[in-house]
């Protein structure tokens, strides 16, 4: 807690000039000293988790400071009224006064509340401000919530990729023991640089979700197609987690927002060598698979992102989500099997995968619906029929939203 | 009875029905008021049963007992029922028993109109709870119903909505029936600044009622028409908006959260007056402070909302409107301390809930006045910091006001007094059963545990065991409290006319139990 | 027609009307819930639910006018009903200020942040934000339509509303001086304007289906556009209905220069129903 400490005093030193100072000061000494205390649990265990950027700082103080004044305000008031318990009682013997109606007290008791309010808006106030701009970024991210996964674009770098809950399904079950980050680990985090502006542009695809990194001091709903940013600058290389915050559906709860904050180097090489998966990716398209291959392949992509809804055994949900096993859209013909999955079903959970997955990958899922269970149909899609389906370019670069 | 029958009118002679068509088609306040007391009580076990399901998934990680769409389901539903058909329908029923009593009035303006309003509830509460056995089960989209996710279910959604129309046809029509009892129906002598606190708060309440259902309605309506016959409202492709709905809903929902704070406030002002035996400190102020409490209700909606992104001009604009609802507020709790001060207190089983209530609902207020610090509600929004804050508030405030007007007044409606010593079981049972769960949400909320959650992460487990093994305690101790009314109806200490030493007012007039039909000749008030 | 008034305030005896009400409203819903959802029969157990309705209210209010012709209100009911109709106006202003309000937001709102900045560069490249909209989306895949014109049917409407409310407030100075052709007449010419309304505008809802592409599913402006006329012409039919109720107990002779408080709600209603037009002729067909 030290350390904290220490970097509060820091940071005061950077924020010369601020009015509030002393202020802060106070709060920021006595919330470290009442946190200290309490440092033999889990750290923080009583309060907003061990902040990781300026933002973060600034609220966690604020949220001391606010938490003093109404504890202060509390044992003022209810001490006077357990005081009048214990004296003003008529098993003591004590008669009733009569008085009653009396101006002076009812506005000195209007006064001085409006008067601690307005001391705690203007620290509020400024803390909004920094919040909220989000100009002179050092780079941009966008942020898309789906149904359940995070989807990340570095529009600088042209990186994109998904980020899905890496908890296996047995420990959720029981049946295994839990780790140490039981729900708060993903297959891939975003990963960004210490000490840089990262600025994101969040959105959602499906329904709300809300992007939230405790640590950062960020939470931003993404709104169906709309853009919100905020942004962060992380002080520090490390792993940071975070989860979903808005309730979006069955597996809101495992829908986890990790950040990997590493150092200038690392980046650089994070970002090449995720480049280059990129083209091997993009290479794939152009291929034409055994059916074998494609199964294998589809397995995969199934449990990443259609078994959530319809199971890993392909029965569904009844009354929510569709068996796929023994669908007549399986069993059908293959071209309206490809649309359901291009376009998703307007006005239900199933959205449009076509911004989401590659043809490849598009052509590896919708062979392996056909050929598990008991569908065994026999048949195969190709990479070529995928790009053939969506008929030019439109479909991959309109949003997936305009499908909702 | 039937003395006052005949009283009253050429149709008094005829034979009133009896057994279940007597409540189907009663005209009379008393009988709608225990209506919806009953109606309301059943709720609270039914909602609260759910909430103890979703406890015991909670209980440590891991999907133990259902699966997560049924943890939404139960989550939506509790939240749905324990508003809108537990805590609306006991002030109603409050209302409907004591207005009239309080000013001197024969019944409600409008006693038709008044069973109708009652016999919509049951009608809703068939559409939801029936849901569960829909194909899909019951809504999961939390009592908010934001879209687009709302969109998405199936035919429970449509069901609600309509429930939701039909409940809001229910409070609109009793709220209309409550505002002209109270305006036009007054005893002589008794005007608008002499009326029993209670009376004032629902005077408000009604106002504000009748203000937001209706807004509500359009909400719901506009999402029934994007998930049936092709609107846009809410969908970015058609040129509307998801948060638009949020707007809108909020718009109802915060004076909603009135609406279920004033009665409460009402019952209080009545209650410690009575104990205290010392007239309540600031009468006038306290009648102010209810309606700038009222008004200020509508310019705040968007504190529930400062996670989605608005300009920094709203977000502040909301944030310091909303921390202004704690100057009226103040006001109320500091009258009532002040009202207990210098007085002559006796602790009954009433006067305990109203004590408690003043205490934790500040408390309740204080969680509300961190939130409303909108950067410090960027990091708890959406996490179980607002849980414990709005049961703080929603429990302890209007649960327990509640309890403690069923306590003050059941002598007056079944002429016996309740068993003390079950009362006070009941009472610290409740209080320490209630902070046992709630208190540690708090700290899960500041740690980072999303609420809408059915499996959490590890080190959110202790204080997730404290409050299931408190809902429990708290759970089933309020079976102490069905037993306790269910004895006092059948029998116990008769109780006399005041009941209590210290009460004032018209209904501590007339008989207890009060007649059938009382003031039915205006008393006059001086 | 008696107007033996007592002091008493009257206070009605056990009704069975409530309770047939509320088994109305859940056979509609489950029967709409039904319809929607394309479950068989769905459309007669609606149908069902709305008869039940309409026979409860033929019953209570009914009984309503027989108490109130055997005179049972006294000047106290009288009072009550004034208070309550006047709340219940207010209730349907914020019904209204809902929809009303959703329009503002898209118009002032929505539809310009879809079209600026980063919103519209990542996710709507090609949307130009402009009033009258069906959206970006849509736009995007293709629909058209034709907003509706201010100075046509909708302009005639105008003029046909305002002067209903010159003629029911004709009708009701006539009623006050005791002059029933002035009352009954006055009525049929209101009634008669309301009808012409309700006609003009389903021709107009007509074209916008058939020959405009104006549709409830045309973005935004269709869906604010026909949820407001809509309503508003829904709250038109009421009125008329209504109207006509008040026109046969005028004919009856129901009514007296100094107890007709159920024709006067009814004109406040219409009058209500007539400002709810202005401001949507103004918001909605106007200023597009
Ligand atoms: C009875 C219901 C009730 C009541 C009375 C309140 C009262 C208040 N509420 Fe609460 N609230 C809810 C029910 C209620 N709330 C519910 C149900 C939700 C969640 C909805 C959902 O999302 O599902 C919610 C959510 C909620 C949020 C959104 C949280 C989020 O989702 O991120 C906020 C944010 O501002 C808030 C604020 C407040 C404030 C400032 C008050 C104030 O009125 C409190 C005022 C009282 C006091 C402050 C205490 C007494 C005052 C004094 C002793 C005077 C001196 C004090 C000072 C000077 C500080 N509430
Ligand atoms: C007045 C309103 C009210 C009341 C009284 C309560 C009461 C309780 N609530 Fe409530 N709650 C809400 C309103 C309320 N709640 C709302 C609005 C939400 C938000 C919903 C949403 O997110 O959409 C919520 C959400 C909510 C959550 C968060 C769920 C989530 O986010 O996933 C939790 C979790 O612990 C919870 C717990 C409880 C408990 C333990 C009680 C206890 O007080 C209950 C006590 C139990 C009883 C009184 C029942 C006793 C039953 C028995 C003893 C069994 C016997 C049975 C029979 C005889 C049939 N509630
Ligand atoms: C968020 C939940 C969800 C996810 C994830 C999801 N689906 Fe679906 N899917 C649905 C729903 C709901 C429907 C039914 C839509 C309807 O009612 O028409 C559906 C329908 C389908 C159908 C048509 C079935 C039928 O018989 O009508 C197919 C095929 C399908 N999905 C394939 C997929 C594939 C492939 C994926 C993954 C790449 C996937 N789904 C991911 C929810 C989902
Ligand atoms: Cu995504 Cu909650
Ligand atoms: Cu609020």
């Amino acid at each position: 807690m030290t350390k904290h400490a220490a970097t509060t005093t820091q940071n005061k030193v950077e924020r010369t000039g601020d009015a509030m100072k002393s202020m802060w000061q106070r709060a920021g000494v006595m919330g470290a000293a009442w946190a200290a205390s309490q440092s033999a649990l889990a750290e923080y265990a009583y309060n907003l988790q061990v902040p990781a950027s300026q933002v973060a700082r600034d609220v966690f103080h604020l949220h001391n400071l606010i938490m003093l004044v109404c504890v202060g305000i509390f044992v003022v008031v209810f001490g006077a009224m357990f005081y009048s318990l214990f004296k003003h009682r008529k098993s003591v013997g004590h008669k009733a006064a009569h008085f009653h109606e009396n101006t002076t007290v009812e506005v000195i008791w209007t006064v001085i509340p409006f008067v601690i309010l307005v001391g705690m808006a203007y620290p509020a106030a400024k803390i909004v401000i920094e919040m909220k701009d989000t100009s002179n970024p050092d780079m941009t991210v966008k942020v898309t919530g789906y149904q359940w996964k995070w989807g990340y674009d570095y529009l600088n770098e042209g990186i994109h990729f998904y980020s899905t809950l890496a908890t296996p399904r047995e420990q959720i079950d029981g049946t295994a023991a839990k780790g140490e980050h039981y729900l708060l680990e993903v297959d891939e985090p975003m990963v960004v640089p210490v000490g840089k502006r990262v600025r994101l542009l969040i959105t959602a695809n499906d329904v709300i979700h809300s992007w939230w990194l405790p640590a950062f001091g960020v939470k931003q709903d993404g709104i169906p197609g709309f853009i919100r940013d905020s942004w962060f600058t992380a002080d520090k290389i490390g792993t940071y987690r975070g989860q979903c915050a808005e309730l979006c559906g069955k597996d809101h709860g495992f829908m986890p927002t990790v950040v990997q904050v590493v150092s200038e180097e690392d980046y650089k090489a994070w970002v090449a060598k995720k480049k280059g998966s990129a083209q091997a990716a993009a290479a794939d398209n152009g291929k034409t698979f055994e059916t074998a291959e494609l199964v294998a392949r589809g397995e995969k992509v199934y449990q990443g992102n259609c078994a959530a809804c319809h199971q890993a055994n392909g029965m569904g949900l009844p009354g929510a989500f569709p068996a796929i096993n023994g669908s007549k859209v399986a069993t059908g013909p293959i071209a309206d099997h490809i649309k359901v999955v291009l376009n998703g079903r307007p006005g239900t959970a199933m959205a449009s995968f076509a911004g989401q997955l590659s043809n490849a990958d598009i052509a590896a899922v919708v062979t392996y619906q056909r050929h598990a269970w008991d569908n065994k149909m026999g048949d195969a899609v190709q990479p070529a029929d995928i790009a053939a389906a969506r008929g030019g370019a439109t479909a991959a670069v309109a949003p997936a939203a305009a499908a909702l | 009875m039937s003395d006052a029958a005949h009283a009253h009118d050429d149709h008094g002679h005829h034979a009133h029905p009896t057994g279940i068509m007597r409540w189907l088609t009663t005209t009379n306040h008393k009988d709608i008021g225990s209506l919806y007391l009953w109606f309301s009580l059943i709720m609270l076990f039914t909602a609260g049963s759910m909430a103890l399901l979703i406890r015991s998934e909670l209980f440590e990680p891991g999907m133990q007992l259902m699966h997560p769409d049924f943890f939404n389901q139960l989550t939506t539903m509790h939240g749905l029922i324990m508003i809108f058909g537990v805590i609306m329908p006991a002030f109603t029923g409050f209302a409907n028993w004591q207005v009239p009593l309080m000013i001197g009035a024969p019944d409600m303006a409008f006693p038709r109109m008044n069973n109708w309003s009652f016999w919509l509830l049951p009608v809703a509460g068939i559409m939801l709870l029936g849901s569960f056995w829909l194909p899909g089960g019951a809504v999961a989209g939390g009592w908010t119903m934001y879209p687009p996710l709302f969109i998405q279910g199936g035919v429970s959604y449509d069901l609600t909505i309509l429930a939701v129309h039909i409940m809001g046809l229910s409070s609109i029509m009793g709220s209309i029936n409550i505002i002209t009892t109270i305006l036009n129906m007054r005893a002589p002598g008794l005007t608008l600044m002499k009326m029993p606190m209670f009376v004032w708060t629902w005077l408000i309440t009604a106002y504000l009622l009748i203000a937001t259902m209706p807004v509500l309605a359009g909400a719901v309506t506009m999402l029934l028409t994007d998930r049936n016959f092709g609107t846009h409202f809410f969908n970015a492709a058609g040129g509307g908006d998801p948060v638009m709905f949020q707007h809108i809903f909020w718009f109802f929902g915060h004076p909603e959260v009135y609406i279920l704070i004033l009665p409460a406030f009402g019952i209080v002002s009545q209650i410690i007056p009575t104990f205290a035996r010392k007239p309540l400190f600031g009468y006038a102020s306290m009648v102010y402070a209810t309606g700038s409490i009222a008004i200020l209700s509508f310019i705040v909606w968007a504190h529930h909302m400062f996670a989605v992104g608005m300009p920094v001009s709203a977000q502040l604009f909301f944030m310091f409107s909303t921390m202004l609802i704690a100057v009226p507020t103040g006001v109320k709790v500091f009258n009532w301390v002040a009202t207990m001060w210098k007085g002559s207190m006796t602790f009954e089983t009433p006067m305990l809930f109203a004590i408690a209530f003043v205490c934790l609902f500040t408390i309740g207020g204080f969680s509300g006045l961190v939130l409303a610090m909108a950067p410090v509600d960027i990091q708890l929004q959406d996490t179980y910091y607002v849980v414990a804050h709005f049961h703080y508030v929603l429990v302890s405030g209007a649960l327990f006001s509640i309890f403690a007007g069923i306590y003050f007044w059941l002598p007056k409606w079944t002429g016996h007094m309740y068993n003390e010593t079950l009362g006070k079981v009941h009472f610290w049972l409740s209080v320490i059963g209630m902070n046992i769960v709630f208190f540690p949400m708090h700290f899960l909320g500041l740690a980072g545990m999303p609420r809408r959650i059915p499996d959490y992460a590890l080190q959110f487990t202790e204080f997730n065991q404290i409050a299931t093994v408190g809902a429990f305690i708290f759970g089933f101790s309020q079976l102490i409290f069905l037993v306790l009314v269910l004895k006092t109806i059948k029998g116990g200490a008769k109780a006399s006319d005041r009941v209590w030493e210290g009460a004032q007012g018209l209904e501590w007039t007339v008989p207890s139990p009060a007649p059938y039909h009382t003031f039915e000749t205006a008393p006059v008030v001086k | 027609m008696s107007l033996a008034q007592t002091d008493k305030y009257y206070l009605p005896q056990p009704s069975l009307w409530p309770i047939i009400g509320s088994v109305a409203l859940l056979t509609m819903a489950v029967g709409g819930v039904m319809t929607m959802h394309e479950i068989n029969h769905g459309g007669w157990v609606l149908l069902a639910g709305v008869a039940v309705l309409f026979f409860m209210m033929f019953g209570w209010f009914g009984e309503v006018i027989r108490d109130s012709e055997a005179g049972r209100y006294n000047k106290q009911v009288d009072s009550s009903f004034r208070w309550s109709m006047s709340w219940f106006i207010f209730s349907e202003v914020m019904f209204f200020a809902a929809f009303f309000g959703a329009l503002f937001y898209t118009r002032v709102l929505s539809v310009p942040w879809l079209g600026e900045s980063d919103t519209m560069q990542q996710l709507w490249p090609t949307f130009k934000a402009a009033w009258p909209t069906a959206g970006p989306g849509l736009t995007a895949d293709g629909l058209k339509f034709t907003p509706m014109e201010a100075w046509g049917i909708p302009a005639i409407n105008t003029l046909l509303l305002l002067s209903s409310g010159v003629t029911v407030t004709w009708a009701h100075w006539g009623l006050k001086k005791g002059n029933r052709t002035q009352l009954i007449l006055g009525l049929a010419m209101t009634v008669a304007l309301g009808v012409t309304f309700l006609g003009l505008q389903a021709f107009e809802y007509h074209h916008a289906y058939t020959e405009m592409g104006l549709t409830l599913g045309a973005g935004v402006y269709g869906a604010t556009f026909f949820m407001l006329t809509g309503f508003h012409g829904f709250h038109v039919l009421v009125g008329t209905t209504m109207l006509i109720v008040m026109l046969l107990r005028s004919i009856a002779g129901h009514f007296t220069a100094e107890h007709h408080f159920a024709f006067e709600a009814v004109s406040w209603y219409w009058h209500f129903v007539d400002v709810v037009w202005v401001l949507l002729f103004i918001l909605v067909y106007w200023l597009i």
